[in-house]
């Protein structure tokens, strides 16, 4: 039996249930938006109920790295394993909350005809979900060159959701009584935005995860130690 | 520098300024033959001043007898041989002009199993400024040795006492006591805590650190937590291919326990070695 079996089994149940909830949240993401574009209010609903397992597998996960932290007192590539298993939970229940959020406006849009044709928004949507799959593909494959390209698509979200805030204030400019729904849908974009934003977050976990260093959006590469040709105008010191 | 030559006396009071906190030990290529067995092979290493530095690898990697090339213990085993430099502040230790005696009272040590003298406390806490013919008040050294040594509130009573008296813990603050007595700038400790339960064992870890601030520290420990806990900086030892101890790599401590550079650290102090 290899050094440590039991520990190394506990390890693998972290990682794989952090990708479990992971496919959970993805799957989350796309039903709530395809419940506002679609008008499905029973999507929506669906949504909203489904939220609970990610909240559960999320504090039960969180419960067991903690027992293994306290039995195994984990060091070096391990700790860091089971500290970015417990970040990432964290950020995928909070990306969890904001699907609910966006299956509840479309809830509370009932059936309010659409203000507009949604466009931006599902394309947001949909590079924050491949942002997300792609943060959780390195995570698996602990590859921080991955999680360095996740770090660099959510400018592409921030101009997406920057872009929808205008249009709708167009909107609301020109009618009055667009102001709801064009306030409902700024929230949605809202949302996906901080959706882009956590998957970036579990980005600079996989870079921790993968190098020890703790990197935050904003920073250059050389900021943290690390040297990219990939972030030749990101502000670095030199 | 510190005149280490034999027959000088001199206390070091005057020298505390001239501490600048860089290394106070240090190893050039040190190797260390026990007769024809290399027990350590080509270490170089610099100890910062008022640090707590951890020794960690597992049996039989030379760690006690890398230790012992500070304050040339090793040379008591007949059949001994070292190539190599080893620093104390400057100094080479082994050069001839070089006092044993001297270096001893400089480079203290803690053993793993506590050894108090079968003698009173006071006794076993004044042995070593009465070999070294000290001159003040005896009673202030061996109260103020005793207090940092975080013992004299539980003996102060009874100093009269038989140190082997005492419980475990306290006899290895006792020795603690004795090894400050002499006023040492550094103390290596070969796993102190070893033979004692965990409060003993946190009595003495808070110890070190108190003790930090005024001299420096070198401790070689199997309990990987521990090194964690106390050190400053933490050097990895291990078995080299030509069996001989050889040091892997040393970095702060947070750097050693959450991102190690080398493959064999990490797989040592994560438990997978071997």
């Amino acid at each position: 039996m290899p050094p440590r079996a039991g520990f190394e089994e506990q390890l693998k149940h972290i990682q794989d249930e952090v990708l479990l909830i992971g496919s959970l949240v993805e799957k989350t993401i796309h039903r709530s938006v395809q419940s506002l574009s679609d008008r499905n209010l029973e999507l929506a609903q669906q949504v909203i109920a489904d939220d609970d397992e990610i909240d559960v597998r999320q504090h039960e996960l969180e419960e067991f790295c903690i027992d293994v932290i306290a039995r195994q007192q984990p060091m070096a590539g391990d700790l860091r394993m089971i500290v970015t298993g417990l970040q990432v939970a964290s950020e995928l229940e909070r990306i969890g909350d904001y699907a609910e959020g966006i299956a509840k406006i479309s809830v509370r849009m009932g059936d309010q005809p659409p203000l507009k044709p949604l466009i931006d928004i599902p394309r947001m949507a949909d590079i924050s979900v491949n942002m997300l799959r792609r943060s959780l593909t390195a995570l698996n494959a602990r590859d921080d060159e991955i999680a360095r390209e996740v770090w660099q698509d959510d400018d592409q979200v921030d101009q997406l959701n920057e872009q929808v805030f205008r249009e709708l204030v167009t909107y609301m400019l020109q009618d009055p009584r667009n102001i709801e729904r064009a306030t409902l849908l700024m929230w949605v974009s809202h949302n996906l935005e901080r959706v882009a934003d956590r998957a970036t977050n579990i980005a600079e976990r996989v870079i921790y995860l993968s190098t020890g260093l703790i990197a935050t959006e904003g920073q250059s590469w050389s900021d943290v130690g690390l040297d990219s040709d990939t972030d030749k105008n990101g502000g670095g010191s030199e | 520098m510190i005149n280490l030559r034999v027959g000088d006396q001199a206390k070091d009071v005057a020298n505390v300024d001239q501490r600048d906190g860089g290394a106070i030990l240090a190893t050039t290529h040190l190797s260390f033959w026990y007769a024809k067995f290399l027990a350590i092979e080509d270490v170089s290493i610099e100890m910062p001043d008022r640090k707590i530095t951890a020794i960690i690898g597992p049996s039989g990697c030379g760690k006690s007898t890398f230790l012992r090339c500070f304050n040339r213990m090793n040379e008591l085993i007949p059949g001994t041989r070292i190539e190599g430099d080893v620093m104390f502040r400057g100094t080479n230790v082994n050069d001839r002009s070089v006092d044993p005696v001297e270096i001893r009272r400089q480079v203290g040590m803690v053993f793993q199993k506590p050894n108090p003298f079968p003698k009173s406390i006071y006794d076993n806490v004044a042995y070593g400024p009465r070999v070294n013919r000290y001159q003040g008040s005896m009673d202030e050294i061996v109260e103020t040795s005793l207090r940092r040594a975080a013992l004299w509130d539980e003996v102060k009573d009874d100093l009269k006492k038989s140190g082997l008296a005492l419980s475990g813990g306290q006899q290895q603050r006792l020795c603690i006591a004795r090894a400050l007595a002499v006023q040492p700038e550094v103390l290596l400790m070969d796993e102190p805590c070893s033979a004692l339960d965990p409060i003993a064992t946190t009595r003495i870890e808070d110890l070190m650190r108190e003790l930090r601030e005024d001299l420096s520290i070198v401790i070689v420990t199997h309990n990987m937590q521990q090194a964690a806990r106390v050190s400053d900086r933490t050097a990895f030892f291990t078995l080299g291919e030509a069996g001989a101890g050889v040091l892997v790599e040393h970095d702060e401590t947070q750097r050693i326990f959450t991102t190690p550079s080398d493959d064999r650290t990490e797989a040592y102090i994560t438990g997978r070695f071997g």
